[in-house]
């Protein structure tokens, strides 16, 4: 349980970081909190030949809110996300799904950008961020590009970051009033997601469903977005009737694999428990009620 | 920025138990397995090696991560505190008197993380609730006791602790 050997670099700019990827290419990989990295590297499950350490890269760091939009820096701890006034306030989501993750132990060093960028489907921070609509920000030596989350993640592990390319930060756009919930099942506190679901809801002045946003983590190779239970529920009130068929419409696409922990179906039963829940606390938030 | 070629060894300045430490290490080598070996702070033990148990816990700025799934060049000029750290002038700490109080342990194997993560709950100053305390075990294993006593001493010293500035 030792990791191979390898290059250790450690620069303390983004300009140098990606100056380093181009170098090194396929054969260098980014470590930020190492918190899924690094059982990786010690089970030799990955051998890379240079560490790029991006730990003292302090522009990384932080939430900031700017012109509507909140800016989370890549190297922003999940502790911090998890204990942040400025998240509480304007994305209250993050605030309730943060606990999910792992352990106090390492939130305390696992990062936001990691959690993103290493894209495990029954991570918390990819689902999130996914219900949030977030625009994810990629810097290479060729300069800065925006992508949309809905297009980011490919498969298991596997997203838009090519081996030269940095994620430097996650762009979450700021909306009022809107209700939001997150629902995880795990075997233990702290261990991986057997379901779970992220929901942003929003609703017009009489009490319809104006705006959804519905994902589902653990089900599939990548965070599913249930877009027919998204559209269906557009314009229509919540009701017994309309949740039961949102329900079966979100978990229609669900293929998730079948392990030692849980069956198939028993992953598929606990979505469908975990998307009824997070619609009706969404709802009702979005109507002000108390959840 | 350092760049270091595979096996070449660093150096490592850091700052364990308010006792500044120089040393070299490979890129490679694990901030537990520093600790242990070059340090000779056998006190942080090492169990599962890929973040699971919990049992090479330690206070890196303060704050309780797991010592396995760092590497000492990562650790260049921090403060790293360890079990070692606990007890001054040779008196417990009162997280150790309420372990002892409290039958919170028996083989002792997961001890010293449990006290580390401990130590960050109490330095924050909060009197956390049990769910609170609870949640925090929850990235420790402990296949002896269970964890009631653990609770019970962990409520303990943070109840005393409390009383102690209180007085103040």
């Amino acid at each position: 349980m030792k990791p191979a050997t390898f290059t250790y670099c450690s620069p303390s700019t983004i300009e140098e970081a990606v100056k380093l990827l181009e170098e090194y290419g396929d054969t260098g990989k980014i470590i930020a909190g190492g918190q899924s990295f690094i059982p990786i590297l010690n089970m030799r499950m990955s051998e890379p030949e240079c560490l790029i350490d991006i730990n003292q890269i302090n522009e990384l760091n932080g939430v900031r809110v700017e012109e509507g939009v909140l800016k989370i820096g890549a190297l922003t701890k999940q502790r911090e996300l998890e204990q942040s006034d400025a998240i509480k306030i304007h994305v209250p989501i993050l605030s309730e799904a943060t606990p999910y993750i792992g352990h106090v132990q390492t939130r305390n060093r696992g990062t936001v950008g990691g959690s993103v960028a290493h894209a495990d489907p029954s991570a918390e921070l990819p689902l999130c961020f996914l219900a949030l609509d977030a625009e994810i920000v990629i810097q290479s030596i060729d300069g800065t590009r925006k992508i949309s989350i809905n297009d980011f993640f490919i498969t298991y592990l596997t997203t838009e970051v090519m081996p030269e390319e940095i994620l430097t930060e996650i762009h979450v756009p700021l909306s009022e009033h809107t209700g939001y919930a997150f629902e995880e099942f795990s075997r233990r506190h702290g261990d991986f997601a057997l379901a779970a679901v992220a929901c942003i809801l929003s609703v017009d002045e009489i009490g319809k469903v104006d705006k959804v946003r519905l994902v589902l983590g653990g089900v599939d190779a990548i965070p599913l977005l249930a877009e027919e239970a998204m559209e269906y529920l557009a314009g229509k009130s919540i009701t017994e009737e309309t949740i039961e068929r949102a329900v079966e419409l979100a978990v229609k696409d669900a293929d998730p694999d079948e392990d030692l922990h849980a069956s198939k179906e028993y992953r598929v039963h606990m979505a469908k428990v975990l998307t009824r829940k997070a619609l009706i606390k969404a709802y009702n938030r979005a109507l002000g009620k108390e959840v | 920025m350092s760049n270091l070629s595979i096996e070449q060894k660093m150096n490592v300045s850091l700052s364990i138990n308010g006792r500044e430490v120089e040393a070299e290490a490979e890129p490679r080598k694990l901030l537990s397995d520093f600790i242990r070996e070059d340090l000779g702070l056998t006190g942080t033990h090492v169990g599962c090696e890929h973040g699971v148990c919990g049992s090479c816990t330690v206070l890196y700025n303060g704050a309780a991560v797991r010592s396995c799934l760092m590497f000492a060049v990562q650790a260049n000029g921090s403060d790293i505190q360890t079990i070692e750290g606990l007890a001054k002038n040779g008196e417990q700490h009162v997280l150790q008197q309420s372990f002892t109080e409290c039958h919170g342990l028996q083989c002792g194997f997961c001890t010293p993380g449990i006290l580390m993560s401990s130590l960050e709950m109490l330095n924050s100053g909060e009197e956390p609730t049990k769910q609170e305390i609870k949640e925090m075990l929850s990235g420790h294993l402990c296949r002896c006791t269970g964890y009631t006593g653990i609770i019970a001493a962990i409520e303990r010293a943070c109840g005393i602790k409390k009383c102690k500035e209180g007085d103040n």
